[in-house]
This record gives C-alpha cells, structure tokens and sequence, in this order.
C-alpha cells in the first residue's frame, strides 16, 4: 500500500512539474513568435539596405553583423538582449541565400548555416551561462562561414585563453572586450589573427 | 475518459546503421549506461515506464520524447556531419558537466538513470576523445 500511495504521489508530482513547465512553453512560444515577426521585419529592413551592393555577400554581411550585436550584448551581460538578437540572428541564417556559390562551397556552407542555426536558436532561450557556451561554437561556425564568403569589413580573431581550455570570436574592433566573461573580465584576451 | 484515447508510441527496435553504438566503438560499460540513461528519450525507442499507461501522463511524455529527439538523436548520428557531431559533443559533455543531463525530472522516477560523478566522468572523457577525433 505504501509503495502505491508513493506511485501516486510521484505522478501527481511529475504531472504537476510537466505541466508547469507546459504552460512557461507556451507563454515562452507566443513571445517568441512576436519576436519573430519583429525579427523578421528588421531583416527585411537590413537586406533593403544592402542589396544595392552584391545580393550574394549582403546575406552574409547580415549574418555578420548580427553576430556581432550578439557579441556585444554578451560583452554587456545582456542575456534579455542577446536572446532577442539569438532570435534575430536564427532569422537571418535561415534566409541565407547560397545559390551563388559552387557546389562544393554550398554544401560546406549550408553545413555551417546548419549549425550556426541551432546555436542561435539556443541563444534566444537560454540563461547567459548557456548563451556564452553555444556563443563559442557559433564563432568557430562564423569563421569557417567567412573564410568561403569573404567580408568587406575587416575583422579582428581574438582569443581568450581562459574560457573552455582557450576560445576564439570574432570582432570589428582591435580593442579586446570579452563576450564570454562581460564585466567579469572584460579586457581578458588578445588578437590573434587579422582577417582582410 | 481520456484513459481511452491512445498515443502514438516511439518504439522501434531495429538498430539503424546510423546509431552511436554502431558507428563508435563504444564500450561496453558505457552503452548500458547511454541506454539507460539517455537513449529513452534520445532515440527512436523508448522503454516506457508504467505511468505511460495513464493519461496525461503519456501525452506529456509523447511531447518530452519528441523534444529530446529533435535535439538529439542517437540512432540517426552518423547521418550528422562531422561540424555537427563536434557540436552535439560539445552539449553532450557540457550537459552532462553541468549536470542538467539527465533530467531531474527523469531520474527522479528512473532512479537507475542517474550518473554517479564516475560515470558522469567516464562518458564525458569517452565524449571529449571522440570529438577531438574529429576534424
């Protein structure tokens, strides 16, 4: 008898925690879908600019600077920030137009664009602790994605040694701030490689 | 009245050629515990408990499944290329470290499920060498 009263406690008790966290998804869906459209429309917006130039390397320039205002938001320790501009970021991968490049260079970067793509979306739901872990990854994925598309911006590798056994991103800027530890340490790192 | 309403299973038990266990050599002692431990909801079968005969429980479960599965699943690895096994790696040892993996939630039923600090030791560092196998 008492093992079943323990049954039943334990299921009410998962029952109650599953539909807690049911309804936080839910709630958290719909904000995200008001994100989404915003997102969405900004993008619209940014691509507009750029599409006098090269409509083949606008995409990626938008990419490009999206990461960026992601970085800076996690240089801020803005996690409400850097999960709307995960948001923005996913948008934009998504609408990453690769017809123009080879065949070879497609796979590679629809590959990229896959990955990147699932960071980013970890990015708009996650506490900054998570955020800066797939924020890592999603710098290696923007390097290799520059390294096939070029940029018209010179950027700056820098490089933290002490986060995750040593950890790279990518900056506009030649001053170090660090994204992965934000006030905590916000000149740790240096400049190790110069990209155009 | 709910009681009769069915729900969809996830329960197939052929071992794709695609599967973690398959494709790495993993060892023993660790696939009893990736089995145990994480393939119920990472994997397109899941060893349903007792509670999945009770509605709502099993819908909430179908969900959980399905959520599990589209962020990892170890039947499909090999079909992953090696920028995205390096990623699932990269979670994998991350959630296991910080202890999310796996669910409270889960282990709070699935007592066997729970990874004592050696275990957890064992298959991060099984983890860490099979992506630094990677390119």
């Amino acid at each position: 008898m008492k093992t079943v009263k323990r049954s039943i406690g334990t299921l009410a008790l998962a029952a109650t925690m599953i539909l807690t966290i049911s309804c936080k998804d839910a709630n958290q869906k719909e904000a995200t879908a008001a994100m989404d459209n915003e997102a969405q429309q900004e993008t619209t917006k940014n691509s507009g600019d750029i599409a006098m130039n090269d409509s083949q390397e606008s995409s990626s320039e938008v990419i490009l600077k999206d990461y960026f205002n992601l970085k800076d938001a996690l240089v801020n320790d803005d996690q409400a920030k850097a999960k709307d501009l995960g948001m923005t970021l996913t948008t934009s991968l998504k609408s990453f137009d690769v017809s123009n490049y080879s065949e070879s260079e497609q796979t590679e970067l629809k590959d990229i664009i896959e990955d990147a793509t699932e960071h980013a979306e970890h990015i708009a739901k996650s506490e900054i602790k998570h955020q800066r872990e797939h924020f890592k990854t999603l710098s290696k994925d923007m390097t290799d994605m520059v390294a096939i598309t070029g940029t018209e911006v010179k950027l700056y590798e820098q490089f933290c040694p002490m986060y995750d056994g040593g950890t790279a991103w990518l900056s506009t800027k030649e001053e170090v701030r660090n994204p992965y530890y934000g006030s905590q340490m916000l000149k740790c790192g240096k400049v190790q490689r110069e990209i155009n | 009245m709910i009681q009769f309403f069915p729900t969809e299973r996830n329960e197939s038990y052929a071992t794709p050629d695609t599967d973690f266990m398959l494709v790495n050599n993993v060892p023993e002692k660790i696939q009893k515990k990736l089995q145990v431990s994480c393939y119920d909801c990472h994997s397109n079968n899941t060893a349903y408990p007792w509670y999945n005969k009770v509605q709502p429980a099993a819908w909430f479960l179908k969900d959980h499944v399905k959520e599990g599965k589209a962020e990892l699943n170890f039947n499909e690895w090999d079909s992953l290329s090696d920028r995205r096994k390096k990623s699932k790696l990269r979670s994998i040892i991350k959630q296991i470290e910080n202890g999310e993996m796996p669910l409270e939630s889960y282990t709070f039923i699935h007592r066997d499920a729970m990874l004592s600090n050696v275990d957890a030791q064992i298959i991060i560092d099984f983890m860490a060498k099979l992506k630094d196998s990677l390119n």
